[in-house]
């Protein structure tokens, strides 16, 4: 395997690693099946999570039905009658616990957006005239202190590249929708020219970035993210090489 | 008449000792009827719900293989894995990894020997974030006899694509179809066409490069 395949395969695996570390549920291995109480005169089920599957059964008031997983927001019950099909959160709203207690949904609105933990995202934009992709995961220790690590791609017309870089964000309004942030971090930048230019060496440079940016709550899980950083790259040449790096692009947070 | 008085006592003494058998027996029931109780009271505390421990299924990974087709360099199998985020009922983030081969242009097949690129300028590897949309959500028949659960989907991305040796950048725009075989398995058919700017053969132009796959996935 080549340098540029190795990098993928380690790309996705730090991919899947994320994936996994977002999902706490993973770790349970025994299945958490509540019993809940029909409150609503029906409760439609569907045949598959989603708005699209027909209803094909209903579960009337007073009925037990037992919650066995959930996909987005729909939940897969079984009734006493051994049928099993989806139902809506806005239906499962209307259920109670075997105590006759309301139940906590959980949804995820833009007070979670606030407390956010992990934040997994992808932008692109320019990177002084080049292409660039970059996917970061952030940790937010407070709600106004982040730790991100990020991987990318710049892609230009004569060379391509790789940046690694580790960075802390200050947001200092946490609590607003449009939440503005400063960072500055750490990291290098690998240069490979391409194979139809006069070959030249590939060059491995420190960076160095400073930059603001905002985090845009849209709904759900998903995050808008719009940056601007000036990087510094520590060049093995006699100047510096100051960078203008402009970038949009979505993230999920849990 | 003594043996009289003396069964009459024995009597006494039996139906006393049977009484308080009895007594004891019963007060036993009641014992055993105290210490039911607190497995009652058990019972009703864990009866709260809490939604955070149900069994989430909103990660999709699987495998897929097919044909892509490289403008100028024909076509040729192409493979790779696949990772989903479903964040909502109609919206997901997706993520694929693949790696295909690029063959001969015809100029190289018609020349005789003269060779554009090596062989490992002629492995291509790309991957792509792209953002899906569950467009058109439901059942679909085939005849009377069979229906299926699914879904068509739209994608657009971004990503990259190493290309005769060198990494560009990548827009992809594509439809698929994602049948719900099982409640954690779902099968694919994806179209996708994989745009690049490329100068490979001189002037720099925009590349269409379509593929055609198929795949399962693993709803956890």
């Amino acid at each position: 395997m080549n340098k540029h395949k190795v990098h993928a395969w380690k790309q996705l695996m730090a991919f899947l690693l994320a994936a996994l570390a977002a999902m706490p549920s993973w770790a349970l291995f025994e299945k958490y099946q509540p019993t809940v109480v029909v409150d609503d005169p029906y409760i439609e089920m569907h045949t598959a999570p989603g708005r699209g599957y027909p209803v094909f059964y209903v579960a009337g008031r007073g009925e037990e039905v037992t919650v066995l997983k959930r996909q987005t927001d729909w939940f897969k019950v079984r009734t006493d009658r051994g049928k099993e099909g989806w139902v809506k959160l806005a239906q499962m709203r209307q259920t109670l616990d075997l105590d006759g207690g309301e139940i906590d949904w959980k949804e995820v609105d833009f007070e979670d957006f606030s407390n956010r933990r992990w934040q997994l995202g992808m932008s692109g934009g320019d990177f002084d005239g080049a292409r660039t992709l970059t996917a970061y995961i952030g940790y937010a220790l407070t709600p106004n202190i982040t730790l991100q690590l990020e991987g990318g791609e710049v892609l230009g017309d004569f060379s391509d590249g790789e940046t690694a870089a580790a960075s802390i964000l200050m947001f200092p309004f946490p609590e607003w929708r449009i939440s503005p942030y400063f960072t500055i971090g750490t990291g290098f930048i690998r240069t490979q020219p391409h194979t139809t230019i006069v070959q030249t060496e590939d060059r491995d440079d420190e960076i160095a970035h400073a930059g603001i940016g905002a985090d845009v709550y849209l709904s759900d899980r998903f995050v808008l993210r719009m940056e601007y950083k000036r990087h510094t790259v520590l060049t093995s040449r006699d100047d510096n090489q100051e960078v203008n790096q402009w970038k949009a692009g979505f993230s999920v947070f849990f | 008449m003594e043996s009289g008085i003396f069964s009459l006592f024995l009597k006494a003494a039996i139906a006393v000792t049977l009484a308080a058998a009895c007594l004891s027996g019963a007060q036993a029931a009641e014992d055993g009827g105290l210490e039911l109780e607190p497995l009652v009271v058990r019972e009703v505390e864990r009866r709260e719900v809490d939604v955070d421990r149900i069994d989430t299924e909103d990660f999709e990974v699987g495998i897929y293989g097919g044909v892509m087709n490289f403008e100028d360099f024909g076509s040729d199998r192409s493979y790779g894995v696949r990772a989903a985020y479903h964040v909502t009922e109609d919206f997901f983030i997706e993520g694929t990894f693949g790696e295909s081969e690029l063959g001969q242009t015809s100029f190289e097949a018609l020349s005789g020997g003269a060779q554009l690129l090596t062989d490992s300028e002629r492995e291509v590897t790309y991957y792509d974030v792209s953002l899906g949309w569950n467009v058109l959500p439901g059942e679909s028949f085939i005849w009377n006899r069979w229906s299926f659960k699914g879904s068509l989907y739209l994608l657009a991305g971004a990503g990259s694509t190493k290309f005769g040796g060198d990494d560009v950048f990548t827009v992809n725009a594509g439809v698929g179809y994602r049948f719900i075989a099982k409640d954690w398995l779902a099968l694919h058919v994806t179209v996708r066409d994989h745009l690049f700017e490329s100068d490979l053969l001189g002037e720099s132009e925009t590349k269409h490069n379509v593929e055609l796959v198929g795949g399962f996935t693993i709803f956890f």
